[in-house]
C-alpha cells in the first residue's frame, strides 16, 4: 500500500568540527523511512538532533556541519550529491519545509500575495497570469476566511494561527509531495493548534503527501502521527507505531518522556525525568541514555545497544526491552498539595483595567472615543497560602495582570491592595520597599529573566542585599539556604546562567523571587519555554514551594493541564476580561463558560484514542468588542443579539464558582453538547 | 563580589588568547605594542636630541648619521619621530577612558530611562554631530588656548558625545529584557541598575567602540597639532612634524613619510586589534560559532 520510500535516510552521520579539530557528531547512524500518504513523527528533548535531521532531509546542513557518512535518497539519488540547481527545485518544490516560527519566516515588508507570487513563480508551472487565482485556491485550501482580503496584508496584520496557515499555503505552493514540519505548532494557543493540527491531517490526506513531524510534544504526535521515532543524543532510541509507542513504549527514555507530559485526565502531578541529556557531539561508550535510565546495568554503560525487536511492531535500542513495562507506571507523580482555601486574603484587586493606547492631545480635544481597554474590570482576591491560575489564550491579558500587580505597569482603572489593607500604588517607584519586597516575580523565559553576566551569587544576592541588608557570611548562607530549597548545591554559587540547563536556570529564577521571603509569587508562564521532561520537575518544585512559609502563587499558564495539576483555584480570561472563576474542580467540571468548555476540548493529550473536539473558529478580530460579551464573536453558543448588547451578568454556583454569560446556568451543559 | 574577580580575570585572559589567535589581533596587537613600548624608552635611545639644531645639515636624506635623514633645522628625524607619540599617546590614552566613561554611562542610563530627558539630550547629541567634528574643538582651543591641560578635556567631552549614542543602542537590547524588569520590580535604584545589571552586559560593545575612539582620537589629535593647534613647538609631534615638513616634500620626504608611517601604524593597529576583539567577543554577528 505504502509503495517504495519517498524518503529514504541510511546510516546518516552528521558532525562539527570541535575545537580539538576532532569531529563530534550530531547524528550518529540514524535510519529513517517515509512513503508517500504516511506521517512521521520525531520526538526528543532540545538538543537531541531532530531538527536537524529533518533539515538534512532536504539536504540542507546549518552552519559548521558537515555529512560524515550515510546518505539521504530522495527520488531515487542521494540528495547531498544533487547540484546546487537542481537542489533549488526540490526545495519548496516537491519538498516542502514549514519552519517552527512561521511569523518570523515571512517577510515582514512584503504583502502575503507577493510572498505567495514568489512561490508560485519559483515552483508552479502555471502561467504567471493564473497565479492570482491558485494564490487564492491555495489559501482558501489553508481555511483561511476571506483569501482575497489576505492576500493584501502583510504579516503582522495576521495572527499566529493565520501566519501559520499562510506558510503551510506557501509550501503547497510546490505541489510537495513530502512536507516535513518543524514544530508546527509550537508556541500556538492550544485552541489554534488543534485547528492547524487537524487542517494538516486532512491535507496530507487529500494529497495523499508524505509529512515528517518534528516535536517535543507527544500529544501532537498522537493526533498526527502513524509512526514515531524516538531521538536521544542524536541516536535513535525507538521507532513504532504512535498508538504502540504511547501505550506501552519498548525504551525507557520515551517511557520516561511520557510520564512527564500533564494530563487533563490525571490529577496527580507529572513525574520529572532526572538529570539532562547530553550536549551535542559528545562522544561516548555504550547507550546514550545510561547516564539517566533507572535500568541502566554495567553492560549499558560499556557497550552501545543495537537495534532489536520490541513489544509489538516496535524497535528499540535497548539491551532490556522486556523490562521496560516492568518499570513502575507513568503517571503516579506527587499528589498536588492544597492550600488553605478560606484563609484571609493575600491580594485584592478591584475593578482594574489597563490600557495601551493613549490618546493624543488632539484625540482629547475631538473627544474621539477610545478603543476598550486591554484589560478590563478584573476583580478578583488571593488568599494566603492558595494558588490561583490564570489561563487563555495570547492576548487574555494573563500577563498584563501580573505586570500590573507586580507595579511594571500602571492601572488605567481600579485598585489593588494588599492583604493587611495599604493599597498599592501604580508604579514601582512609587511603592514602599517592604510592599516591593512582599510581591515577587518569576518571569517566562530565564535566559532572559537572569542577568547572563552574574554568577548564581551575585544574583540572589541582589534581593538579599536589597531588602535584608545581608553581607559577607550571611548572604553566602542564605544564599546555599536558597539553592537547597530549589534543589541545587552550594556548588552552583558560582556557575553563570550560561553554564546551566534550562530548568536550573529556572529553579534559581525561583529562588531569587524566594530570597526576598514574598507573601505573593507572580509566576508567569514559567514552564513554557523549557522542555517537558524539565517542566515536570519545576512543577513538582512549586507544589513542594506551596506549603513553605503560606505565600500564595498567581500561575499563569496557557497549558489547561498544569494550571490544573497545580492550582486551588482557576480564573478563565478572554481577551482582558474574566469569563469564570472558581474552585479547579467546578471550573474544569460543568457547568463552565462556553469559552471554557472550547479550551478544554482542544487540548491534545498524548493518547492514541484522544480526539480533540473543535467547538469554534480559532481566529477572531483580535480587539475585544466595545459592548456586550468579550467572547460573542467565537462562541459557539451564542443567544442572538443579547450577547452583543449587554454585558453578561456574573451567575454563581456556590462555592465561589462563578460563570459570566448570559446562559442559564442549567441549560449551559445542554447547550454546548448539543 | 569576590567571587566574581577570578572569573572577571580569567575570562580576559581568554579573550586575550583569542584575540591573538586571529591574524588581525596578533598583528595588531603587535604594532599597538612595539609603539607603546617606544614610547617608553625612547628618551633613552634616541640617537640625538631632539631640539638639537644643525644649521651644516639641513633637509639631509638618510645616512650613517641620521637614519631618517633631517628636517630643515637640521633636526634628526628618527628621534624626533620616535619621540613624536608621547604627547600624542598620553592626551589620548587618559581622553578616551573618560570619554567611554561618561559617554557610556550617560548613554546607558538615558537608554533605561527613555522618556523626554531623553528624547532632549538625544536631540542635543544629534545637534553637536551634525557639525564638522574640528569646528567646536578649534573654536574651545582659540578660547582656552591649546596645550595638554585645555587638549585633554576638550578631547575628551567631543569624543564623548558619539558614545552617547553607542551606549544608548546597546543598552536598549539590554533594558527590553526580562532582568531588567526583575530588578525594577524588585525596587534598586537606577544608578544600581545601570551599575549592576546593565553596565556588564554593554562592556564588551564600549571596549570595541573605545579601541576605535582611541584610534579617531589620535587622529584628531594629531590634525589639531597639524593645524598648530596641538603640541607647541619644538617638542616633536608627528602632526606638527608634517606640517612643518610638507613645504619641503620634494627636497626632503622622508620629513613627511616617518611620521605618516608611524601614526598610521599605531592607528592600522588599534583598528585591527578592535576587529579582532569585536569577533572575539561575539559581537560581529556574522561569524557565530556553531554550538
Amino acid at each position: 500500500m505504502a509503495g517504495p520510500p519517498l524518503i529514504d535516510i541510511r546510516k546518516l552521520c552528521i558532525g562539527f568540527r570541535g575545537r580539538a579539530g576532532t569531529m563530534l557528531p550530531v547524528l550518529h547512524e540514524i535510519d529513517l523511512t517515509v512513503c508517500r500518504g504516511q506521517s512521521l513523527g520525531l520526538v526528543g528533548e532540545s538538543g537531541s538532533g531532530k531538527s536537524t535531521l529533518a533539515l538534512a532531509a532536504m539536504g540542507y546542513l546549518k552552519h559548521g556541519l558537515q555529512k560524515l557518512s550515510g546518505e539521504v535518497i530522495h527520488d531515487g539519488a542521494d540528495i547531498f550529491a544533487r547540484s546546487a540547481s537542481e537542489l533549488e527545485k526540490i526545495r519548496g518544490g516537491r519538498l516542502g519545509l514549514i519552519p517552527q516560527n512561521s511569523g518570523q519566516a515571512l517577510t515582514p515588508t512584503l504583502r502575503i500575495g507577493q510572498q505567495i507570487h514568489e512561490a508560485l513563480h519559483l515552483h508552479c508551472a502555471l502561467p504567471e497570469g493564473e497565479h492570482e487565482a491558485r494564490a487564492i485556491d491555495l489559501l482558501a485550501q489553508v481555511r483561511l476566511p476571506d483569501p482575497q482580503a489576505i492576500l493584501r496584508r502583510y504579516p503582522h496584520e495576521l495572527s499566529g494561527g493565520q501566519q501559520q496557515r499562510v506558510a503551510i499555503a506557501m509550501a503547497l505552493a510546490g505541489e510537495p509531495d513530502a512536507l516535513l514540519l518543524d514544530e508546527p505548532t509550537t508556541g500556538l494557543d492550544v485552541t489554534t493548534q488543534a485547528h492547524i493540527l487537524e487542517l494538516l491531517r486532512d491535507l496530507a490526506a487529500a494529497r495523499n503527501m508524505a509529512t515528517v513531524y518534528v516535536s517535543h510534544d507527544l500529544g501532537v504526535i498522537a493526533r498526527v502521527c502513524d509512526r514515531v521515532q524516538v531521538l536521544y543524543g542524536g541516536e535513535t532510541m525507538l521507532t513504532g507505531p504512535t498508538a504502540e509507542v504511547l501505550r506501552d513504549p519498548a525504551h525507557p527514555y520515551a517511557r520516561g518522556l511520557l510520564a512527564s507530559i500533564p494530563r487533563l485526565s490525571d490529577r496527580t502531578l507529572p513525574r520529572a525525568l532526572e538529570g539532562r541529556p547530553p550536549p551535542p557531539g559528545q562522544r561516548r561508550r555504550g547507550c546514550a541514555f545510561a547516564a539517566r535510565c533507572g535500568l541502566a546495568t554495567e553492560t549499558c554503560h560499556a557497550e552501545r545497544p543495537p537495534m532489536i525487536a520490541g513489544a509489538g511492531a516496535q524497535n528499540t535500542r535497548c539491551f532490556y526491552p522486556d523490562r521496560v513495562a516492568g518499570m513502575d507506571a507513568g503517571g503516579g507523580g506527587a499528589v498536588p498539595g492544597h492550600g488553605a482555601s478560606d484563609g484571609p486574603a493575600a491580594l485584592r484587586l478591584a475593578d482594574v483595567a489597563v490600557r495601551y493606547d493613549r490618546p493624543g492631545l488632539l484625540a482629547r480635544l475631538r473627544r474621539v472615543p477610545r478603543n476598550p481597554a486591554t484589560v478590563e474590570g478584573i476583580s478578583l482576591h488571593l488568599r494566603r497560602g492558595e494558588t490561583l491560575g490564570m489561563v487563555g489564550e495570547s492576548g487574555s491579558g494573563k500577563s498584563t495582570i501580573l505586570k500590573t500587580i507586580a507595579g511594571l505597569m500602571s492601572p488605567a482603572e481600579g485598585r489593588i491592595a494588599l492583604g493587611d489593607g495599604s493599597l498599592l500604588n501604580a508604579t514601582v517607584e512609587q511603592r514602599r520597599p517592604d510592599q516591593l519586597r512582599r510581591i515577587q516575580m518569576v518571569f517566562q523565559n530565564p535566559d532572559d529573566s537572569l542577568n547572563p553576566r552574574q554568577t548564581v551569587a551575585e544574583i540572589l544576592s541582589q534581593p538579599l542585599r536589597l531588602y535584608f541588608g545581608l553581607r559577607g557570611k550571611a548572604l553566602q548562607g542564605r544564599s546555599v539556604e536558597l539553592l537547597e530549597t530549589v534543589r541545587l548545591g552550594a556548588h552552583y554559587l558560582d556557575r553563570r546562567p550560561g553554564q546551566l540547563s534550562g530548568g536550573e536556570k529556572q529553579r534559581v529564577a525561583v529562588a531569587r523571587a524566594f530570597a526576598a521571603g514574598p507573601e505573593i509569587v507572580l509566576c508567569d508562564e514559567i514552564t513554557s519555554a523549557l522542555d517537558v521532561s524539565v517542566q515536570a520537575a519545576v512543577l513538582e518544585l512549586l507544589n513542594d514551594l506551596k506549603g513553605l512559609h503560606g505565600t500564595a502563587f498567581i500561575f499563569v499558564s496557557h497549558d489547561l493541564t498544569i494550571v490544573r495539576a497545580l492550582s486551588d483555584r482557576v480564573a478563565v480570561l478572554y481577551q482582558g476580561r474574566l469569563c469564570e472563576i472558581g474552585p479547579t474542580a467546578a471550573v474544569y467540571g460543568a457547568p463552565s463558560h462556553p469559552y471554557t468548555e472550547v479550551l478544554l476540548n482542544a487540548v491534545l493529550e498524548p493518547d492514541p484514542e484522544h480526539t480533540p473536539r473543535l467547538l469554534t473558529e480559532d481566529a477572531a478580530d483580535l480587539s475585544p468588542p466595545a459592548r456586550g460579551c468579550p467572547f460573542q464573536r467565537r462562541c459557539p453558543v451564542k443567544c442572538g443579539r443579547i450577547c452583543e448588547v449587554d454585558a453578561p451578568p456574573w451567575q454563581e454556583t456556590g462555592d465561589g464558582h462563578a460563570i459570566r454569560c448570559h446562559i442559564p446556568l442549567a441549560d449551559l451543559p445542554r447547550r454546548i453538547a448539543g | 563580589m569576590s567571587a566574581a574577580t577570578p572569573g572577571l580575570s580569567v575570562r580576559a585572559a581568554n579573550v586575550l588568547r583569542d584575540v591573538l589567535a586571529r591574524p588581525s589581533g596578533a598583528v595588531g596587537l603587535t604594532l599597538v605594542a612595539l609603539h607603546l613600548v617606544i614610547a617608553l624608552v625612547s628618551p633613552w635611545i634616541v640617537p640625538f636630541d631632539y631640539k638639537a639644531m644643525n644649521a651644516a645639515m639641513t633637509l639631509a636624506g638618510p645616512s650613517d648619521l641620521h637614519w631618517l635623514g633631517t628636517d630643515h633645522l637640521g633636526r634628526d628625524v628618527l628621534s624626533r619621530v620616535l619621540l613624536g607619540g608621547r604627547e600624542a599617546l598620553v592626551v589620548t590614552g587618559i581622553a578616551t577612558p573618560v570619554a567611554m566613561l561618561w559617554g557610556g554611562l550617560l548613554g546607558v542610563f538615558l537608554g533605561l530611562r527613555g522618556g523626554w530627558t531623553d528624547e532632549i539630550l538625544m536631540r542635543l547629541v544629534d545637534a553637536f554631530l551634525a557639525l564638522p567634528g574640528i569646528l567646536p574643538l578649534l573654536v574651545l582651543i582659540t578660547v582656552f588656548g591649546s596645550g595638554g591641560a585645555v587638549l585633554m578635556p576638550t578631547l575628551a567631552f567631543f569624543f564623548g558625545i558619539p558614545v552617547i549614542r553607542v551606549a544608548r543602542a546597546a543598552a536598549h537590547e539590554v533594558v527590553a529584557r526580562d532582568f531588567i524588569s526583575a530588578a525594577r520590580a524588585r525596587g534598586h535604584r537606577p544608578f544600581d541598575i545601570v551599575r549592576r545589571e546593565i553596565m556588564p552586559n554593554v562592556t564588551d560593545t564600549l571596549l570595541v567602540e573605545g579601541a576605535m575612539r582611541w584610534s579617531w582620537m589620535l587622529l584628531g589629535f594629531s590634525a589639531l597639532s597639524f593645524l598648530g593647534f596641538g603640541v607647541a613647538p619644538p617638542r616633536p609631534d608627528w602632526g606638527l612634524m608634517v606640517s612643518d615638513a610638507r613645504v619641503y616634500m620634494s627636497l626632503a620626504p622622508w620629513g613627511v613619510i616617518a611620521p605618516v608611517i608611524a601614526l598610521s601604524t599605531l592607528i592600522i593597529g588599534i583598528n585591527l586589534t578592535a576587529d579582532a576583539l569585536a569577533k572575539t567577543l561575539g559581537l560581529d554577528q556574522g561569524r557565530k560559532a556553531v554550538v
